[in-house]
């Protein structure tokens, strides 16, 4: 049976509240004007933002598992993401085994043993895609995962959430591509005022 | 003892010194001879205060007033720490977080310095609890700043590095690992720095004081080896426990980062 994240009245700031549901297999989302909270929903989903209202996975309410494991299962991959180790490679629990998919989104072995810093915004958000899907979460909240990408390298992305999708992956995506919104999605939520 | 005393007429002629600078200053236009002559004369009365006020607690030996004069010295240091840091944590947080580890680590540091010298010394005295506490309590204070300046400084500029490692399912410990322990990294230099240098690059101020004050130089040695082991103690303490508090402070119990509880110094 596909796992099913529901969202309930989540609200924060000036977002909310957005109830949603998504199940494994499906991607769902997220449209709204600039500023709408669309990121700032995927940060309650993936609660590290405080919020009220509730997320639950397979019927489990989020407060009932410890955070950093709810975080493994329902996982946010930023629009800017964050590196903290000298190599992208040291981001990666398993660096050996990083190298096939790397190069299934026309990334270059060598820049796995570069410094961030010395990689593109595109180079870079690809791996931070990687990253996020490294320990198969089982829902996947993507925050613009191609805004720094050419077609060819967004359609090479799309082809590896789709394959994560068949196995059962839940995704959640915020983008400002509505032509990448027609490809990936299964439904859309508007929040905010529509755009 | 043969003391080395000054007389006002040797004050004078010291402060001299300070008033050509201040003239060169303003020769040259430096902009800098009102700083230092208000921070020298604010150097002098607040030097001179101190004295009365210590010869008026030694005479009179009275244990509360000890315990109010170092209850204010505390104080003043918190107020210090937190006055000094470019980001603040909301709300009394921000002087609780270096009022708490300063107050607990020179207590702590202050007591087991003072019973080792129960044998020795009159260790109630005030003459000896004022100054030991006070030396201990500014290593702490400036320890203690340097820390958490880096560590509040460094939570806001490293947040996506943060947050990104809590996205992958690390704890906040885990997260903020780096961050703590650079912070720890930077108020332990001076005290590092101080020890490392002692003897060599300058004569450190207890030893100093005592040689002038006519002690033999290898007790004023002695006396030295053990006041920098308790500043490094101390340091250290504190330096754990603020950095420690502040990671519980501005994350909470679901491992989230709270910016939401910090913001830019005055």
């Amino acid at each position: 049976m596909p796992i099913a994240l529901d969202a309930t009245q989540l609200q924060c700031f000036d977002t909310g509240p957005v109830s949603l549901s998504v199940t494994g297999g499906q991607c769902l989302a997220v449209a709204g004007r600039s500023g709408s909270g669309k990121s700032i929903l995927l940060r309650m989903i993936a609660d590290l933002v405080p919020h009220s209202g509730e997320c639950r996975l397979d019927g489990v309410p989020a407060s009932a598992i410890p955070a950093p494991l709810w975080r493994s299962q329902v996982r946010y991959a930023a629009s800017e993401p964050g590196w903290w180790a000298p190599t992208i490679g040291e981001h990666f629990r398993d660096p050996a085994a990083l190298a096939d998919r790397a190069a299934q989104l026309g990334l270059p072995k060598d820049a796995i043993s570069a410094p961030p810093e010395r990689l593109s915004t595109g180079e870079r958000q690809r791996f931070a895609f990687l990253r996020a899907i490294e320990e198969r979460p089982k829902v996947l909240l993507l925050d613009e995962p191609s805004s720094a990408l050419d077609l060819e390298a967004t359609l090479a992305l799309e082809g590896m959430v789709r394959a994560l999708m068949a196995d059962g992956l839940a995704v959640i995506l915020v983008s400002h591509d509505a032509d990448q919104i027609t490809r990936l999605a299964d439904s859309i939520l508007t929040i905010g005022d529509a755009a | 003892m043969n003391g080395l005393t000054f007389t006002t007429l040797e004050l004078i002629l010291a402060s001299g010194l300070v008033l050509t600078a201040a003239g060169l200053s303003l020769l040259l236009s430096l902009g800098i001879q009102r700083q230092l002559l208000i921070a020298s004369l604010r150097m002098a009365v607040q030097l001179l205060l101190v004295g009365l006020v210590l010869r008026f607690l030694f005479e009179s030996a009275n244990p509360w007033l000890t315990v109010a004069l170092i209850v204010a010295m505390l104080t003043a240091a918190s107020y210090e720490v937190g006055a000094r840091q470019k980001m603040r944590v909301r709300g009394g947080w921000h002087f609780a977080l270096s009022g708490i580890a300063i107050s607990a680590s020179t207590i702590l540091i202050a007591a087991f310095a003072l019973s080792t010298l129960a044998g020795t010394e009159d260790w109630t005295a005030p003459r000896i609890i004022v100054p030991i506490t006070g030396i201990i309590l500014g290593t702490a204070m400036n320890a203690t700043s340097i820390a958490l300046n880096a560590l509040l400084g460094g939570i806001s500029v490293e947040r996506n590095a943060i947050e990104g490692q809590l996205a992958l399912g690390r704890t906040r410990g885990e997260a903020l690992r780096p961050m703590l322990r650079k912070a720890i990294h930077a108020g332990t230099i001076p005290v590092i720095n101080q020890m490392a240098g002692a003897g060599i690059i300058t004569l450190p101020g207890i030893m100093s004081g005592q040689i002038l004050a006519g002690q033999d130089p290898m007790v004023a040695a002695q006396s030295q080896i053990f006041l920098m082991f308790m500043l490094a103690g101390a340091a250290i303490a504190s330096i754990v426990i603020a950095v420690w508090l502040a990671l519980f402070r501005l994350t909470d119990d679901r491992h989230r980062l709270r910016l939401d509880r910090l913001k830019p110094g005055s």
